[in-house]
């Protein structure tokens, strides 16, 4: 099974529709066990329960930031390399990332209610994710905006490499901004100060999350692919009867 | 039924288009406005349906319904062809029999009267310029109105289009209604000539 | 009434199809509120006293960002001739549009207004006001605003002349509908009286709005 194999999208059909069930079984049981996990974590001794929402906040923030990376690639697939799955593949992941970067930024507010009193707090972090939301939204807007896919899909491209490029700028910028504002950071979950009771759970939660956006993303896919072959059906029916004389 | 104007003289950006121009059509019968290139024919079309205002002159239907105005009882068919790409091909049909009112006849027999029965429930992004023509005219067949305005109405349609056209013109004709065409090319029926503008 | 339903029910479904801009309103809305703080910082005191405010800036220029195809489209595409020369009033036809507009475009800025005011930091009843002043205040933005767009679209121009000729017309509204939200959250004043002078507003616009589109509609048309 090489690219080029993937490439065709009949094959593509065939071999998700022999697949996708596998990898919803397997995000279904590693979703299981990191919840489970997560359920027997101890309580961290200054923030109590509150901590678990890290193990669904945490996955979902790091795949915000992974899909939009997918949907740079897929950009890179449309404009330089036009391969014909690329654009359907960006298609595709926009609405997920958006879901997850949505998610991250429910469980974030949820988390910060009982530290800062407020649901939302202008934290560094926060504040990135939710212009990565906008941007995700204003990607989904242009897609919708123009009905014919194949030109939606190079000007999509093209914002998307545009906001890989800005996503670090505007992520430096912020952190400035609210050093400027509050020189002390509210919430600060060190990676490596993490204990490992609470690092394997959130392991096992970020690779089910990471399996679970692969299986919608295909599913998405295919939805997207038979979506435009009904188009493409329907353009020749209504081309093919004004043939026929009236 | 009889469409007639007096000694009409349109002005269009301050430039005075034509002047003095009588014309006079009667039910069952078409007039075809001629005349070379901005000689003024869509602008005599856009004075009867009162999309323009005469700058002298009158225009009158005589025999109509007294409580109508005259562009009330009136089908405007124009370049522009009135079609939301977004909507199917019945919605588009569907909304103007509902928003134009009256007397109105069933949208499918009207989309298979033009030949676009089987694309109803398709968008009409999807239709090619003659297509979204005869779309434009199953509006004329959906609504009855008895006056017929047409700019150049065989634009874009094929020969087989254009001689379905001529015969949907020939019952509406026979029915009583009138109509004003301006056009280049033949309509396809007897029509007496209107020439504005001047020497070819 | 079939003709003005079936109006109603054709704009909105070109609005919430592909390629329609109801929720762009929306977005555009969030980002104008998210702006803010990068502006004014982040202190959430000063962005709770400044949040009515804020929305209701928001929740303007998103309404105005809208309204430019409100004729222009069937101006384009010829629906427009066909709409002047039916049977129907031009004035109760600008109405219904209007209406069909802001269920589309004004509707869910008012819905999408308890989630900003999270961002802002406003407490339920600050949110709450400031959502029933906007639910009131909206129409007249769109009745008010379609004066504009009937103007543009007669012109052939859009976009900032409408901004230039609608903006100065809503400042009305939006003085009574912060003053209403203000005083729902500090006081001194209650929130009854301007609360009531914005609903005037709202109904005048209702009878001024579509007899104003209408007459400059008639007027331009060539």
């Amino acid at each position: 099974m090489t690219l080029i194999d993937l490439a065709n999208p009949t094959r593509f059909l065939s071999l998700t529709t022999r697949l996708l069930p596998w990898l919803a079984a397997a995000t279904a049981i590693l979703l299981l066990i990191g919840l489970y996990q997560s359920a027997m974590a101890p309580d961290d001794y200054q923030q109590g329960a509150t901590v678990k929402i890290m193990f669904i906040h945490v996955p979902n923030a790091w795949l915000s930031m992974f899909v939009w990376g997918v949907m740079s690639l897929s950009a890179l697939g449309t404009l330089v390399w036009r391969h014909p799955l690329a654009d359907v593949a960006a298609k595709a992941a926009a609405p997920i990332g958006a879901a997850f970067t949505f998610l991250a930024l429910v469980t974030g507010s949820l988390w910060g209610r009982p530290m800062w009193g407020t649901y939302w707090e202008w934290d560094a972090r926060l504040t990135s994710v939710l212009i990565l939301f906008l941007m995700y939204l204003g990607l989904i807007a242009l897609w919708r905006a123009v009905e014919d896919p194949s030109r939606a899909a190079r000007a999509a491209a093209i914002l998307t490499l545009v906001g890989a490029i800005n996503l670090p700028i505007i992520k430096f910028s912020v952190d400035w901004w609210n050093t400027l504002h509050q020189p002390a950071s509210v919430m600060r979950v060190g990676g490596s100060t993490l204990d490992r009771a609470f690092l394997i759970p959130l392991l096992v939660m970020a690779v089910a999350f990471s399996l679970l956006f692969i299986t919608l993303h295909l599913a998405a896919m295919r939805n997207e692919i038979l979506r435009r072959r009904v188009r493409a059906l329907q353009m020749m029916q209504v081309a093919q009867a004004s043939q026929r004389p009236a | 039924m009889r469409l007639s104007g007096r000694d009409i003289r349109c002005v269009r950006g301050g430039r005075e288009v034509f002047a003095a121009l009588d014309f006079e059509a009667s039910s069952g019968e078409a007039l075809a406005i001629t005349g070379p290139n901005g000689a003024g024919k869509t602008s005599l079309l856009r004075l009867i349906a009162g999309l323009l205002t005469v700058a002298a002159g009158s225009i009158s239907l005589e025999g109509g319904e007294a409580e109508l105005s005259l562009p009330e009882q009136t089908h405007y068919l124009g370049h522009r062809d009135a079609l939301k790409p977004a909507l199917s091909v019945s919605e588009n049909l569907t909304f103007w029999r509902d928003f134009l009112g009256g007397e109105t006849s069933d949208p499918a027999a009207s989309l298979a009267a033009v030949g676009l029965d089987h694309a109803a429930r398709l968008p009409a992004a999807y239709l090619s310029a003659g297509q979204r023509r005869r779309l434009s005219v199953a509006r004329l067949l959906a609504v009855r109105r008895p006056v017929w305005l047409l700019d150049e109405p065989t634009n874009a349609l094929d020969t087989s289009g254009q001689s379905l056209f001529a015969g949907l013109m020939q019952d509406h004709l026979a029915h009583g209604g009138l109509i004003v065409a301006a056009t280049h090319a033949p309509l396809g029926l007897p029509a007496r000539e209107l020439r504005i503008g001047g020497a070819s | 009434m079939t003709a003005l339903a079936a109006l109603i029910r054709r704009d909105i479904r070109i609005a919430l199809r592909v390629g329609g801009g109801a929720l762009i309103g929306v977005l555009f809305f969030l980002t104008v509120v998210v702006l803010m703080p990068f502006a004014v910082g982040p202190d959430l005191a000063l962005l709770t006293r400044l949040g009515p405010a804020i929305l209701w800036l928001g929740a303007l220029l998103a309404s105005l960002l809208t309204l430019d195809r409100l004729f222009m489209a069937d101006h384009e595409d010829g629906s427009l001739d066909l709409i002047v020369m039916s049977r129907t009033p031009l004035e109760l036809t600008c109405a219904a549009k209007a209406l069909a507009h802001w269920l589309a475009a004004g509707l869910p800025l008012v819905i999408a207004t308890p989630v900003l005011g999270l961002l802002l930091n406003l407490d339920a009843t600050a949110t709450s006001a400031v959502a029933l002043t906007l639910f009131v205040g909206t129409p007249a933005l769109t009745f008010t605003g379609m004066i504009g767009a009937a103007l543009a679209v007669t012109l052939h121009r859009g976009g900032l002349l409408l901004a230039v000729l609608v903006l100065p017309l809503s400042i009305p509204v939006l003085i009574f509908g912060v003053a209403a939200s203000e005083a729902a959250i500090t006081g001194p004043l209650t929130f009854g009286a301007p609360f009531s002078i914005l609903c005037a507003l709202s109904l005048i616009s209702f009878v001024v709005g579509p007899f104003a589109a209408a007459a400059s509609l008639r007027q331009g048309l060539d």
